[in-house]
């Protein structure tokens, strides 16, 4: 099992950055790299237990489920049923903190999986920096 | 009930802020509100359950407890036992959350407690403004002081003074010495200014086995951080330390971490390189193999020595009556001016009498003993009923055996300074020494400079009893 941390600091208040974040189905207007992303079954995307099926940029598609939803908290967490990535038992949460100083917002992204171990950097990396800082950088550009 | 959180962001790496906040008793050094500040009972200030007493600078006083504290998830949490102020029920706590991007750190502190009806408000602003947002910018203010570069020294060539062999001050070689990159838990150091103690002759001697020649010497010194690989420590830090290693004699040196320290902005380097063994080993012998209180008879031996004189001094600030023993009526003036109200005159190890009548016939509460096997009966007969003696050196020989204590029912200690600086312990009691320089307790007294190539020079000065103070190499 390995696990992924990112964190970073967003110069908006949590409320903003959640309005953006919390909305399962949203990926395609805040991230840099999904195309195009559907609700399973027209499921609405805060009932837990739904699924995202959306399609990168590169061609490949992902099926996530929601675990968790908590506007008290700020935190989403969910895992993947299938990916082109080849990682096991996969299980990512995304949570805000609000920071009083400045009212800003702390954002942190982590990940648990398993994968073979050769394959266990380039993951670490390509999830932590091309995924979940890559989203980040692009919720800097548009709430800024 | 009411509820006060609030949060910021600060721009260091998340073990240099933890470093600081791990510690229960740092406030006030980085706290704008905070004043004196006090571990009760000499605990350890990251031991849960331990005390902190402080004054804040508004004039309140505050005893607060650590109930705990996580290395892992960088938590803090405490709770309030008595204050000036109407708060009830106070506890709070304070993690602290790594921010990857840009190496940052996210700080969040949140307390909950009761305030008289009406007052919340007040409580809010106090609480959340002035303790917690004031906090946030005194560590932030602290962190970049204790890291602004003092001009970076110059850059000199990688020397040291390498005892080739074992012997005489002819041993000692000033050679070029080329330093590794800091591994992991070290730091490369290059120094402004390098302690003389006696054990450096004895190690250059081969008395004490400390290393295999041919190897650089020298307990202490004092400079800035040119390359850190430990958590805590980045390039710029002016640090000082007493290292259980010999090394210091060198312009640069890579050593582990865990000795340094971080050096108050007042301190410069000649008084951090000159007293860091000897100061903290009075900190230890004074406060932790037995606690002087006041009214306490403290005998300290080879009382106008290095460590003997700060001892007097920091003794007499407790309250205690000092008594000490010296060589010469020159040494006894020295040892009087430094607080030793009763120095006696001695070249036989004969004092007993003389701590019996300074003392109403009671004898010394607590025996500081740096003479090694010599005058065990002697101090024998000055131990007062239940006294403690220190034995903590060895100027006349090892101590091969111990004597019956059951005619005093006394006890003993066999500290070695190291034990007691190990791990977060050195923070807490270098704290307390630049504390007690800062409030002019203990005064160093530094009379002679050589430079670091003639460290020969101030070994046979040293040898030859020429010097008297400290003596400091300068590369």
């Amino acid at each position: 099992m390995i696990k992924v941390y990112t964190s970073s600091v967003i110069e908006a208040p949590a409320d903003a950055v959640w309005a953006k974040v919390r909305d399962f189905n949203g990926l395609p207007g805040w991230t840099p790299f999904v195309a195009e992303s559907r609700i399973e079954q027209g499921l609405p995307a805060d009932k837990i237990g739904c699924v995202r099926n959306f399609r990168l940029k590169d061609g490949g598609v992902i099926r996530e489920q929601l675990l968790t939803l908590s506007d008290y908290d700020y935190q989403c967490s969910y895992s993947i049923l299938e990916s082109p990535m080849g990682v096991d038992n996969y299980v990512a949460t995304l949570k805000l903190t609000p920071v009083t100083d400045g009212n800003k917002t702390f954002a942190e992204w982590w990940a648990e999986f398993d994968c073979a171990p050769e394959k266990e950097r380039e993951l670490a990396q390509g999830i932590g920096q091309g995924v979940f800082q890559a989203a980040f950088d692009s919720l800097k550009q548009k709430l800024r | 009930m009411i509820r006060v959180r609030r949060s910021a962001v600060i721009d260091a790496p998340i073990d240099r802020v933890w470093a600081v906040l791990r510690d229960f008793n740092s406030h006030s050094a980085w706290h704008p509100a905070v004043g004196p500040s006090r571990i009760e009972n000499g605990e350890p200030a990251d031991q849960v359950g331990c005390i902190r007493n402080f004054t804040l600078k508004d004039g309140n006083h505050i005893r607060e407890q650590l109930l705990a504290l996580s290395d892992r998830d960088y938590i803090s949490t405490y709770c309030i036992l008595d204050a000036t102020l109407p708060m009830r029920n106070y506890v709070a706590s304070l993690q602290l959350k790594r921010v990857t991007d840009g190496d940052r750190t996210f700080w969040h502190w949140e307390s909950t407690f009761d305030v008289p009806r009406g007052r919340e408000k007040e409580f809010d602003e106090l609480v959340g403004g002035g303790v917690y947002e004031g906090g946030f910018k005194g560590l932030a203010d602290f962190l970049s002081s204790s890291g602004r570069l003092p001009a970076a020294l110059p850059r000199v060539e990688e020397k040291a003074v390498v005892a080739t062999g074992f012997g005489g001050p002819e041993v000692l070689q000033f050679q070029n010495r080329r330093t590794n990159p800091p591994k992991a838990g070290e730091v490369r150091v290059q120094h402004a200014a390098v302690g003389v103690n006696y054990i450096d002759v004895y190690i250059r001697k081969g008395l004490y086995r400390m290393i295999e020649p041919p190897a650089p010497i020298g307990m202490e010194a004092a400079g800035v951080v040119l390359e850190s690989n430990a958590p805590g420590f980045r390039a710029g830090d002016r640090v000082a330390y007493a290292a259980p290693q010999p090394g210091a004699y060198a312009t640069v040196r890579t050593m582990p971490s865990d000795s340094l320290v971080l050096m108050p902005e007042w301190m410069d380097f000649e008084t951090a390189a000159a007293v860091m063994l000897k100061g903290m080993t009075a900190e230890y012998l004074l406060h932790r193999t037995f606690r002087v209180q006041p009214g306490d008879n403290v005998l300290v031996h080879a009382a106008a020595g290095g460590v003997g004189l700060l001892t007097c001094q920091w003794a007499r600030a407790l309250g205690a009556r000092v008594l000490g023993t010296v060589s010469s009526q020159e040494k006894a003036a020295l040892a009087r001016r430094n607080g030793c109200e009763f120095p006696i005159v001695t070249s036989s190890y004969r004092f007993a009498e003389e701590v019996k009548r300074h003392t109403g016939g009671k004898g010394a509460d607590v025996i500081y003993d740096g003479l090694g096997k010599e005058a065990t009966d002697e101090n024998l007969k000055a131990l007062a009923l239940r006294g403690h003696w220190v034995s903590y050196g060895q100027a006349s020989g090892p101590r091969d055996s111990f004597p019956d204590l059951t005619a005093k029912s006394g006890t003993l200690s066999r500290p070695v300074l190291f034990h007691y600086t190990a791990g977060a312990l050195v923070n807490e009691v270098a704290g307390n020494l630049f504390r007690a320089l800062q409030d002019g307790i203990l005064r160093v007294d530094i009379r002679h400079r050589y430079p670091l190539a003639a460290a020969a020079d101030a070994h046979r000065d040293l040898e030859a009893r020429r010097t008297t103070g400290q003596i400091v190499l300068l590369p």
